[in-house]
């Protein structure tokens, strides 16, 4: 009797690692997002990530909203009006814009330009980046110096001279990209803006690369494919968030950089482009203040969210960034 | 050896530009279709540089001749003023490299100063409203600042011109052309400064903090050497060395930021040539200006690893 019951007794799990067992089975059960719920309270718990959290909230709420908030559509014909340049009234509440429409309008709309291009190109930047990045760690050889040849090359190439370029020579071809010109400024901006990270996504994967579950899994005789996804991918994910999110901040500034130099899509509102009509229209000059105080303060506001959540997100992963920054 | 390999490194860099800048113009749009539109040549002149160029043969040989004519100094003309681009590049660089370079100056001065003194009172309110107003500044766009700036200073108080680099009609000489280059100037080198600084500040910031962690800086305390003194021998030369390569490599954003300055006060510069080249879609003037840029950016990474190698005792050997 006492010889079976042996190894049945070393079956048995204490209290304690019962515990632990479970939590891990609900937690993986959750799945990504629900993993992802604890963390981000924790984020927000730091006041940086809160106070952008909240912003970001705020004018997440405005873009989805903004066709159904504005007063009026800038697009309509009865939009136009003959109060140029007005300061803020009852009826416009941030005044008038050059052909006598409503600014505010303007303002609410322009806040989908920054998010969808803001949002669009980090995306974009960040596949590339990441791809490129594990390619490099997990290859070795000649494959990573290929690639960190051309990382090297598209880390100098200087952004906004780089955006500008494109931006106007395909600007062409606006009419046959998806979304016009939002599409060509998505693309541009990601396009040249993923060579920072992939070099921060291949240092972290190298190191990844190297412990002992990725060589196991390896050897057990796992696919490349099915240890990048299983193994890398889900480890780098906080790094290649926490990275992505504060280039969000970078492609909003480039976009409204390039729409405050008419590279803009004409057929959406943005606030670089309505920075850009102020100053033509002479808005600084008549003090028109309602109309070239907002939008920028907007751009900034976006700007400071999306870094202050991304320093908060790296702060998480890595306490001693926080301590330094 | 370290060194051989960044310069081996910059010329492929440069080399990657060239290949660059030629299958992007290639790729949104045929070079003979564009000749055609530019209305200040004539037939028989559209014909002499589709020979020269040899734009109606393969692109291999285009490129080659593209790659011999860029070596030679040769890019191309402006559709627009229909003059060699490399003179209308030559004609703007010394008003943006002035602006550029005294806004630099200034930022690479005080960015770090601040950086120093807010490190040094790591986590006192001195240090949180040092640091938070740097990443607030961080996150304006500066050609709206460079708008506050005009309204606050040119409109509120009249002081400063807002725009152009000297007063239209202007024939003066000497000193009083100087000085009125030097009143215009005042706005768009405040604008690009403030627009550097921030950056600079809080890297300096992180700098320090880091620095002021070594033993020798505690040494330096317990022995008791005054602050100033520890934080002028001991703190500032460590931290200043990771900074100098921001300064360095931030090159490419102050030349993108000169652009959005330049067209906002109408400063006649290489961004102003910008403006003007994407509203006439002049390409072969938007390609010289990219090219200048992007050879002006790899330059100064090389010049900062060189300057670097020379900083650092460590690296030399």
């Amino acid at each position: 009797m006492s010889e079976s019951s042996e190894p049945r007794q070393l079956l048995t799990f204490t209290e304690e690692q019962r515990a632990t067992a479970q939590k891990i089975l609900t937690a993986n059960r959750r799945g990504p997002i629900g993993r992802m719920a604890p963390a981000t309270l924790s984020v927000m718990r730091d006041a940086r990530g809160a106070i952008g959290g909240i912003i970001l909230l705020l004018f997440g709420v405005m873009a989805l909203l903004a066709p159904i908030l504005a007063p009026q559509d800038p697009n309509a014909a009865s939009s136009f009006s003959s109060e140029i340049l007005t300061g803020p009234s009852a009826h416009y509440w941030l005044g008038t814009d050059e052909n006598g429409r409503d600014v505010l309008s303007q303002l609410l709309l322009g806040s989908q330009a920054s998010m969808l291009v803001g949002l669009a190109a980090a995306f974009v930047s960040t596949v590339i980046g990441t791809a490129v990045g594990i390619a490099s760690a997990w290859f070795g050889g000649a494959m990573d110096r290929a690639l960190s040849m051309l990382d090297d090359w598209f880390l100098v190439l200087p952004l906004i001279p780089v955006a500008v370029l494109a931006a106007a020579l395909l600007g062409n071809r606006a009419s046959s990209v998806p979304l016009g010109q939002t599409g060509v400024l998505i693309a541009v901006i990601g396009v040249f803006g993923w060579a920072g990270t992939s070099r921060i996504v291949r240092a972290e994967a190298l190191s990844l690369k190297s412990r002992a579950y990725v060589e196991r899994s390896r050897v057990l005789g796992a696919s490349h494919l099915r240890v990048i996804r299983q193994q890398l991918i889900p480890n780098l994910l906080p790094l290649v968030l926490a990275n992505s999110v504060i280039y969000v901040s970078l492609a909003i500034l480039t976009e409204s950089t390039l729409s405050f130099l008419g590279l803009g899509d004409p057929n959406r509102y943005s606030w670089g482009g309505m920075l850009e009509s102020a100053q033509s229209a002479g808005a600084l000059t008549s003090g028109a203040w309602t109309y070239f105080l907002p939008p920028g303060l907007c751009i900034a506001l976006v700007v400071l969210a999306f870094s202050l959540v991304g320093h908060a997100i790296e702060h998480r992963i890595d306490p001693r960034l926080g301590e330094q920054k | 050896m370290n060194m051989l390999k960044k310069l081996l490194t910059a010329g492929s860099t440069l080399a990657f530009v060239l290949c660059f800048n030629f299958f992007l113009f290639r790729a949104v749009g045929d070079p003979k279709q564009d000749l055609a539109r530019n209305p200040k040549l004539s037939k028989a002149a559209q014909d002499a540089i589709i020979e020269q160029r040899g734009l109606d043969q393969s692109q291999w040989i285009q490129f080659k001749h593209y790659v011999a004519d860029t070596l030679s100094g040769d890019l191309g003309r402006s559709f627009v003023t229909n003059r060699p681009v490399v003179e209308e590049l030559i004609d703007a660089l010394p008003d943006t490299l002035l602006i550029v370079g005294v806004a630099t100056v200034l930022a690479s001065l005080i960015g770090p100063w601040i950086g120093l003194h807010a490190g040094w009172k790591r986590g006192r309110t001195q240090d949180t409203l040092l640091t938070q107003s740097s990443v607030v500044l961080y996150a304006i766009p500066v050609f709206w600042l460079g708008m506050l700036l005009i309204v606050a200073f040119a409109q509120a108080i009249p002081l400063l011109p807002t725009g152009h680099a000297t007063e239209p009609g202007s024939t003066a000489k000497g000193m009083a052309h100087a000085v009125d280059i030097a009143k215009h100037a005042v706005l768009p080198i405040t604008t690009l400064t403030l627009g550097l600084l921030a950056q600079y500040s809080v890297n300096m910031r992180s700098s320090v903090v880091t620095a002021m962690q070594e033993d020798h800086i505690l040494t330096a305390r317990a022995i008791g050497l005054p602050p100033r003194t520890i934080r002028r021998r001991h703190i500032l030369r460590n931290a200043l060395l990771p900074v100098v390569t921001v300064i360095g490599l931030n090159l490419g954003f102050v030349l993108g930021g000169a652009i959005t300055v330049e067209a906002l006060f109408s400063w006649p510069g290489i961004g102003t040539l910008t403006m003007q080249a994407i509203q006439g879609k002049d390409y072969p003037l938007l390609q010289g200006l990219f090219l200048l840029s992007s050879a002006m950016v790899i330059l100064m990474n090389v010049a900062t690893d060189l300057i670097y190698s020379r900083l650092d005792p460590r690296i030399r050997n």
